[in-house]
């Protein structure tokens, strides 16, 4: 981020047609996730016996699961649960990671070893099996996925915000706040905090797209929400059982899954590209 | 070299070391009681202190830490809740058909991925380049197991060109087992029939696997031959009247090679993750599937042994990648 505004990557991001159209997509997708319970034609946990497995129509325009509920509702309130726990993850990963990334970087020495070893441990795990271990041992739940998804994602933003720290903590208002005679807390917080913080905001767009697949995968396997929460992994797993004839059922979920990532890829491509332009 | 090499494993043992203790721990502290689950809930409670004394689960935590770090030196991972079998039993029979996946997958990957890469980035602007690209961030953005599925309902149930899940039909006798790995078996058996049901079989699973590698290995392919493509040298051998296809392949690709390594490197060691979702898709019978079940039964011998051993594979390709980096790259050696 040397030498970049947020303005400046505002106006790259509204100048490429590739992370626009990313923008777009989410924009919509946050709307639709705020107007879900307007918007939606049906309750999503309504069940209805005679109207299951109803492929797609004018009524149900994605059709109906094995239970009769509404595909379409169910997707539309699937938006608010995978962006919600795609954004706890990110803040809770996020801020846990940045604390311990200042703190090693500012420290340094031993300190800063021991707490950037832990990390590379953290970093030793596939992030999913990381995930399926911890949400296993807690107990299948929303709650307990940001958890257990957090416990593999903060590593990225710790060493990142430790590179930040680094970066910063010999620079001169470093050294003047210290002959003012600030605390090392306070200067943590209130002058390298803020300066690692734009890096992290951009390295939490970057990672949005794998979080919500990784949400997406934990629930397909069993490990996420629980049904009858209408979460699109759970929801595409659920349609596996009414394979081929109701293929509406797995498909239409899944969709919402791609179409959101790569709406935080497109954006994602558009930020990378600014901040390195040789893999325009 | 060779001195980068003992340290880069040293320090690999170290975070195998906590990668085991950390999972040993997630595993043993948790609040479901695996016996309870086991014995069901109608057991009495003699019978579930009787059998937490069998597993040694009376015992403190840290004795029961030490007890497994001393086994593992002995090759002795425990007892599957699930299998009554020895982890290591299991492992091995499971892994061999995700090692198969993967490194289909894996070859799959790198030839689409290559090819597809270098074109774009020789025809870049061009329609060809926008259709690659536009298929590198799809692909990156689709998750697996929903791509698997939209797979079966095309090639399997629709048009019923391939074989559905599984590797094998059930009217198909698996050949002797000698090495675990059903191609090598079937080869060794002379059963030509079986060698040929698994190879449709594996289609589908490995191209569901291998397309995100093939995605991530297109994008960084075309950025790095473009790169490459605007050097100096790369004027040079044109000037000197070198055809295209010599300049292109011999002088940009050579020397576009190394991040396109790196990222092959980084795909080997997720395609373990991807295994996961893709073996429970087409219900391959790999360690990916294994995992799963022992996780979501709170297998914990199951969980940790899985896990490490995917973090031990996981490492070593990072491992594997950054030697191979070193080497080709001597500058980062002194760093």
């Amino acid at each position: 981020m040397r030498g970049l505004t947020w303005r400046d990557v505002a106006r790259h991001v509204l100048r490429n047609p590739l992370s626009l159209s990313g923008l777009i997509i989410i924009i919509l997708l946050i709307l639709l996730a705020v107007l879900a319970p307007f918007i939606a034609p049906y309750d999503p946990f309504a069940t209805d016996p005679l109207q299951k497995l109803q492929p797609p129509s004018t009524k149900h325009l994605m059709g109906t699961d094995g239970l009769g509920r509404d595909i379409l509702s169910r997707v539309l309130y699937g938006t608010r649960i995978s962006l919600w726990i795609a954004i706890l993850i990110l803040v809770t990963a996020g801020i846990f990671g940045t604390i311990v990334g200042i703190v090693a970087g500012y420290a340094g020495g031993f300190l800063d070893n021991i707490l950037m070893r832990i990390t590379d441990i953290f970093m030793a795990f596939p992030r999913l099996i990381l995930a399926m271990a911890i949400a296993a041992a807690l107990g299948p739940s929303l709650t307990n996925v940001v958890i257990a998804i957090s416990f593999g994602a903060w590593t990225v933003f710790a060493r990142l915000a430790r590179s930040r720290a680094i970066a910063v903590r010999e620079e001169d208002f470093v050294e003047a706040a210290r002959a003012l005679g600030a605390g090392n807390l306070r200067i943590l917080f209130k002058h390298i905090l803020p300066m690692a913080l734009s890096p992290v905001i951009v390295q939490a767009t970057l990672s949005m797209g794998g979080i919500i697949l990784t949400a997406a995968g934990l629930g397909f396997l069993g490990f996420g929400a629980q049904p009858p929460t209408p979460e699109w992994g759970v929801m595409v797993s659920d349609g596996r059982n009414f394979m081929p004839h109701g293929w509406w059922v797995s498909t239409f979920p899944g969709l919402a899954i791609m179409i959101t990532v790569l709406g935080f890829n497109l954006l994602g491509d558009g930020i990378r590209d600014i901040l390195d332009p040789r893999m325009r | 070299m060779f001195a980068y090499i003992v340290k880069r494993l040293a320090w690999m043992i170290f975070v195998i070391w906590g990668v085991m203790t950390i999972t040993f721990f997630i595993a043993r502290v948790i609040p479901a009681d695996p016996i309870a689950a086991i014995l069901g809930p109608q057991a009495p409670p003699e019978a579930i202190e009787k059998e937490r004394a069998r597993w040694g689960l009376d015992k403190p935590i840290y004795i029961q830490y030490i007890r497994y770090i001393a086994g593992i030196f002995r090759g002795d991972l425990g007892v599957s809740l699930r299998t009554r079998r020895p982890v290591l039993e299991d492992i091995k029979q499971f892994f061999p058909a995700t090692i198969e996946l993967a490194i289909s997958a894996l070859f799959i990957g790198v030839i689409l991925g290559i090819g597809l890469g270098v074109i774009s980035a020789v025809k870049s602007g061009r329609p060809i380049d926008h259709l690659s690209r536009i298929f590198a961030i799809v692909g990156l953005s689709m998750p697996a197991f929903w791509l698997g599925l939209l797979l079966l309902l095309v090639f399997y149930y629709t048009l019923n060109l391939l074989p559905g899940p599984g590797q094998l039909p059930y009217y198909l006798p698996r050949p002797p087992r000698v090495t675990g790995f059903l191609l090598i078996d079937s080869i060794l058996a002379h059963n030509w029939t079986a060698l040929k049901s698994y190879l449709l079989h594996l289609i589908m699973p490995a191209f569901t696997l291998g397309w995100l590698s093939t995605a991530s290995i297109t994008r960084i392919t075309r950025s790095s031959m473009l790169e490459v493509m605007r050097e100096e040298y790369i004027k040079t051998a044109r000037m000197k009247g070198l055809r295209e296809t010599v300049v292109i392949m011999k002088h940009a690709f050579k020397n576009a090679l190394l991040p396109v390594i790196t990222v092959i490197g980084i795909r080997m060691a997720s395609l373990l993750e991807g295994a996961v979702l893709t073996e429970t898709v087409f219900a391959w019978p790999g360690l990916g599937r294994y995992a799963t079940h022992s996780f979501l039964s709170i297998d914990f011998n199951a969980v940790v042994g899985t896990a490490m051993l995917m973090a031990l594979l996981y490492s070593f390709c990072n491992l594997v990648v950054d030697i191979l980096y070193a080497y080709l790259n001597p500058r980062i050696r002194y760093v």
